[in-house]
């Protein structure tokens, strides 16, 4: 007996779209990457790679993913932990507001900072008479980074909390564990894998951040330039070949960020299975 | 360990979920709190345990284990066992883990050497027959299995009070049957206090040295089973323990009548309900002076030791409900359709809805 929708016309049909869909959208973009970066050869894609400004920008790029992945990584479990673990007036009004991040768009994200933290925004002008310089400098950059990836880690955690309850740590409890051993033991190995999931989209969206970046960072070669801004600058200057070896790059980061993606899917789905 | 509630009440919100409580669970006892869903049973075991706190009323409640004030005592620090309705074990633990979890989160200074602690679990294990499931995760493990590692889990760390939430709720009625008896054993042997929540009224009365039978945040009765069946304090409890016939009509010069149906009371002018248990109701070929109540079977289940038959008439807004022995069954030669007359053993009354029974007997 045949299952329903399970016709070989309508198989071939839906395979086909796929596979075609996917290669023109997906793989040939990527494969035009690549291409582009290598067109004049593997000694001008390295020389613009080697260039001081390319690895200040991969450094600037890497060190704010490096900072955000922690903060976000803390804020979200305590923000999931908070919304699934106690019931308050405001919860839902908190829910709703984790999403502002997905909700706002990038670039107004980083105009409201511009405006707050600015030399003559609200707060700014206070820090300024402390010499304190948070806009077009790393701190900025960091902050707006952190305010648009924020929501990934809790994100990924509530659902997950709000299906497992909290009777495993209502039992762990009662047979006397305290708070730190209560997390590290009970409730951290339930979420692990949701955990690590919510880093790797963290760290994916904040390396290719451009929009409130963009704003807030004013884009000082060798200073306050992100791989994307970089590539952008390069693309305007009509550096093709250099633009395609910074995208190259971005893509590899996003390539190795799949990779392990897939790979914890994969253990987790073995361990599931033996279990 | 014995446990003294005083003044126990809880809201959640604007709902009322307990009423201020007293209730005195003595040393050793097993002790079952009996209720429909809603009843406040559970929040009142959540109470003892400490997993939720009581209202905090002008008059504040006091909890007491023993002759210790643990009001304001954290959970952790109470020394209960506490076994959670679907187990909650930990699912990314094997079964040694589980129950040697209580063992190993413990201060230092008190925590037995990992050998200790070793053979404590195993002695457990063995208790509950799953030594040589050791190294299994609960996912692998039956509905019953779990239940026996929960509890092991909790016994690991030798609390004074064991408390269990709908211990047997979600198993067969096979595995059921089997744990309680387990259960009321391993109780026995190890002589700890213990409060069991439960829905099921067959294993409330099977279990428990004394049930607290509960309906809407109140305590209605606290007796032995043999007490609680036989001399219930009102209508719920009556109705709650077991399956009931109405027998409702107007009482006319000691005859109560309804539709067609009539039956010799000794009770003054005025509208009646009579209430029978199934066991108290005779199926006879023929009426009597003392009654006429026709009915009809319209359906027949053996079960164990009696054959359950249902009974319906004109005069009846909900069918009857009768149980016959085996020989009855064969003299009679009940079949469905075949027309009977009912003939009450006893029946109870109810004055109103808090008074206790008035029961009469009747020669049937």
């Amino acid at each position: 007996m045949r299952r329903i929708g399970d016709a070989p016309a309508v198989r071939r049909v839906l395979i086909g779209a796929a596979v075609v869909l996917s290669a023109l959208f997906l793989l040939l973009p990527l494969v035009a990457i690549f291409a582009q970066a290598f067109s004049q050869g593997v000694g001008v894609f390295w020389g613009n790679v080697s260039n001081t400004y390319t690895l200040h920008a991969i450094a600037l790029t890497l060190g704010v993913a490096l900072f955000t992945i922690p903060i976000c990584l803390v804020f979200g479990v305590a923000l999931a932990w908070l919304v699934t673990r106690f019931s308050f007036p405001g919860r839902r009004l908190l829910q709703t507001l984790i999403d502002i991040p997905f909700a706002v768009s990038p670039v107004v994200a980083g105009l409201i900072y511009l405006l707050l933290y600015g030399r003559n925004g609200w707060v700014g002008t206070w820090l300024d008479s402390y010499d304190i310089q948070l806009m077009f400098a790393w701190p900025g950059i960091l902050m707006v980074t952190v305010f648009v990836t924020c929501p990934f880690v809790a994100r990924e955690l509530i659902p997950l909390m709000q299906a497992q309850g909290s009777r495993e740590e209502e039992a762990a409890v009662t047979l006397g564990a305290r708070g730190w051993t209560l997390f590290r033991r009970v409730t951290l190995p339930n979420i692990r894998w949701a955990l690590l999931y919510g880093v790797i989209l963290t760290n994916a969206r904040a390396v290719g951040e451009f929009g409130a970046v963009s704003v807030v960072s004013g884009a000082i070669r060798g200073k306050t330039n992100t791989l994307p801004l970089h590539l952008e600058q390069l693309y305007q200057d009509y550096n093709t070949v250099g633009a395609f070896a910074s995208a190259s790059l971005l893509a590899l980061i996003a390539l190795l960020t799949l990779a392990a993606k897939a790979s914890l899917e994969w253990r987790a789905s073995r361990r599931e299975a033996f279990i | 360990m014995s446990i003294h509630l005083y003044n126990i009440g809880k809201h959640f919100g604007a709902t009322r979920a307990l009423e201020p409580i007293n209730l005195d669970i003595h040393e050793g006892e097993l002790v079952g709190l009996l209720g429909p869903s809603g009843s406040g049973k559970t929040t009142l075991l959540r109470i003892i345990a400490g997993l939720e706190n009581a209202d905090r009323a002008r008059e504040p409640g006091k909890i007491l284990f023993g002759k210790c004030d643990v009001t304001n005592v954290h959970v952790r620090d109470r020394r209960i066992g506490f076994v959670f309705q679907h187990y909650a074990l930990f699912r990314h633990m094997t079964v040694y883990d589980n129950v040697a979890f209580g063992l190993t989160v413990m201060p230092r200074k008190r925590r037995p050497s990992s050998s200790g602690i070793r053979s404590r679990v195993f002695r457990l294990l063995e208790m509950v027959k799953l030594e040589h499931l050791a190294n299994r995760y609960p996912a692998q493990l039956s509905g019953g299995q779990q239940q026996r590692v929960s509890l092991a889990r909790a016994l690991a760390v030798e609390p004074d009070v064991l408390l269990l939430d709908e211990p047997f709720g979600a198993l067969d009625a096979k595995v059921r049957q089997e744990l309680r008896r387990w259960l009321r054993h391993l109780h026995d042997e190890l002589n700890f206090t213990s409060v069991f929540v439960t829905h099921d009224q067959e294993e409330a009365l099977e279990l428990s040295d004394r049930v607290v039978v509960m309906s809407d945040g109140r305590i209605e009765q606290i007796d032995s089973p043999e007490t609680l069946y036989r001399v219930p304090k009102n209508r719920f409890v009556f109705e709650f323990l077991g399956d009931v016939n109405h027998l409702e009509g107007r009482v006319q010069d000691g005859v109560l009548t309804c539709g067609d149906a009539r039956l010799n009371v000794d009770l003054p002018n005025g509208h009646e309900e009579l209430l029978l248990r199934p066991h108290e109701v005779r199926l006879a070929e023929a009426p009597s002076i003392e009654s006429h109540l026709p009915v009809t079977i319209t359906a027949i289940s053996p079960v164990g030791a009696e054959v359950r038959v249902e009974l319906q008439a004109d005069w009846l807004a909900k069918p009857w409900l009768a149980t016959v022995r085996h020989a009855d069954f064969e003299r009679l030669a009940l079949c469905r359709g075949l027309r009977l007359y009912a003939h009450p053993r006893q029946w109870h009354r109810f004055k109103d809805k808090n008074s206790t029974a008035e029961i009469a007997a009747r020669a049937a």
